[in-house]
C-alpha cells in the first residue's frame, strides 16, 4: 500500500481561495521575557533585530500585536510555530 | 506541577566560546531541570492520547488532533486556540495544527534531555540546540506560571511570602529557571 506524503495533501476549504488577507497576532502573558519574545520573532518570524525589538515592546505595551500577514495557511503556519516556542498567538481576518 | 527543588540555585550565566554556548550545572541543578522538562513531555504525552484515533486517517499519514481545548489549565496554555473569538475555526484549526505544536514542544524537550548532563557538569550547545533549551525551559516556565497563578509581570504570586511553603520553592525554581534562559537567550541576541 503506498500513500501520499502529507505534504502534497491540500486541504480544501472555500475560505482559503478568499483573497482577504490574514494575520498573526501576539498576546503579551506575564511569563514570557522580552528578550525571549524579541528573539522568537527574530528567529521563527526572520524580522530584523529592530523590527523584532518593536513588536515585542507593542506586545507588552499595548497587550498585543500584529506580527504577520498574509495567505490564512501561511498564518496557520506562523500561530503553529509561534505556539510551538510558547507565545500566546492567534490569527484573524484582517480588517 | 510540584517540585521542591534544591534551595539553593546559583544562576552561572550562560557565554558564548568557540560558536558554542556554554553553561556549568551542579547535579541539583540538572537534575532538577530534567525532571521539570519531564513532566512537560508527560504533560504533552497525556494530551497526544486525547487525540481521536482513527487507523484510516493513520494510514494516509496525517495525524489530527482532538477538537476541543486541553482541560488541564497548564495544558490549555501550552496549547491554546488558533484563533480569539471564533470557536467553531478554533476547533477545526486544532484538529490539524495541535499534533505539529505538540511536535516541536517535544523535540525541544528531547533535544535539552540528549545534551544535558545528569550528573551535572559542563553543557555545551550549538545554535539549533540552544535554540531548542530556550523554548523548552520556556515551556517549563509557562507551565510553572500557570500553577504559580502568576498573573502580571515581575511581580510575586499568591502564597509565596513564607519561603517555608511549597509555593515559595516553586517560586524560586520559577525565577531561576528565568534567569537560566535569560542568560542563554542574551548569548544568542549577541
Amino acid at each position: 500500500m503506498s500513500a501520499p506524503a502529507p505534504e502534497q495533501i491540500e486541504i480544501s476549504d472555500p475560505v482559503v481561495t478568499s483573497d482577504v488577507p490574514w494575520v498573526t497576532i501576539v498576546w503579551n502573558d506575564p511569563v514570557n521575557l522580552m528578550s525571549y519574545v524579541t528573539f522568537i520573532f527574530e528567529k521563527l518570524l526572520g524580522h530584523p533585530r529592530p523590527k523584532a525589538h518593536a513588536l515585542m515592546l507593542d506586545v507588552h505595551h499595548k497587550g498585543r500585536a500584529t506580527v504577520s500577514s498574509g495567505p490564512r495557511e501561511k498564518m496557520e503556519a506562523d500561530v503553529a510555530k509561534l505556539q510551538g516556542a510558547g507565545l500566546w498567538a492567534t490569527m484573524a481576518r484582517d480588517s | 506541577m510540584g517540585h521542591d527543588g534544591p534551595r539553593q540555585l546559583t544562576v552561572r550565566p550562560f557565554r558564548r566560546r568557540l560558536g558554542r554556548y556554554t553553561a556549568t550545572f551542579e547535579a541539583a541543578e540538572a537534575s532538577l531541570i530534567a525532571d521539570l522538562v519531564d513532566q512537560v513531555r508527560q504533560l504533552l504525552a497525556v494530551r497526544r492520547t486525547e487525540s481521536p484515533s482513527d487507523p484510516l486517517v493513520e494510514i494516509t499519514g496525517m495525524t489530527l488532533g482532538p477538537s476541543t481545548p486541553p482541560a488541564d489549565p497548564a495544558m490549555a496554555r501550552l496549547l491554546p486556540d488558533f484563533h480569539a473569538e471564533d470557536s467553531e475555526l478554533s476547533a477545526g484549526l486544532r484538529v490539524l495544527h495541535e499534533p505539529e505544536v505538540i511536535a516541536a514542544k517535544d523535540a525541544a524537550a528531547v533535544a535539552l534531555l540528549d545534551s544535558l548532563p545528569r550528573g551535572g557538569g559542563q553543557v555545551r550547545l550549538d545554535d539549533v540546540t540552544a535554540t531548542a533549551w530556550v523554548s523548552a525551559l520556556n515551556d517549563v516556565r509557562l507551565a510553572l506560571g500557570v500553577r504559580l497563578e502568576i498573573t502580571e509581570d515581575d511581580t510575586a504570586p499568591p502564597g509565596t511570602d513564607d519561603p517555608d511553603t511549597a509555593q515559595a520553592a516553586m517560586y524560586s525554581t520559577y525565577r531561576w529557571l528565568s534567569a537560566v534562559q535569560d542568560s542563554l537567550v542574551s548569548v544568542l541576541l549577541d
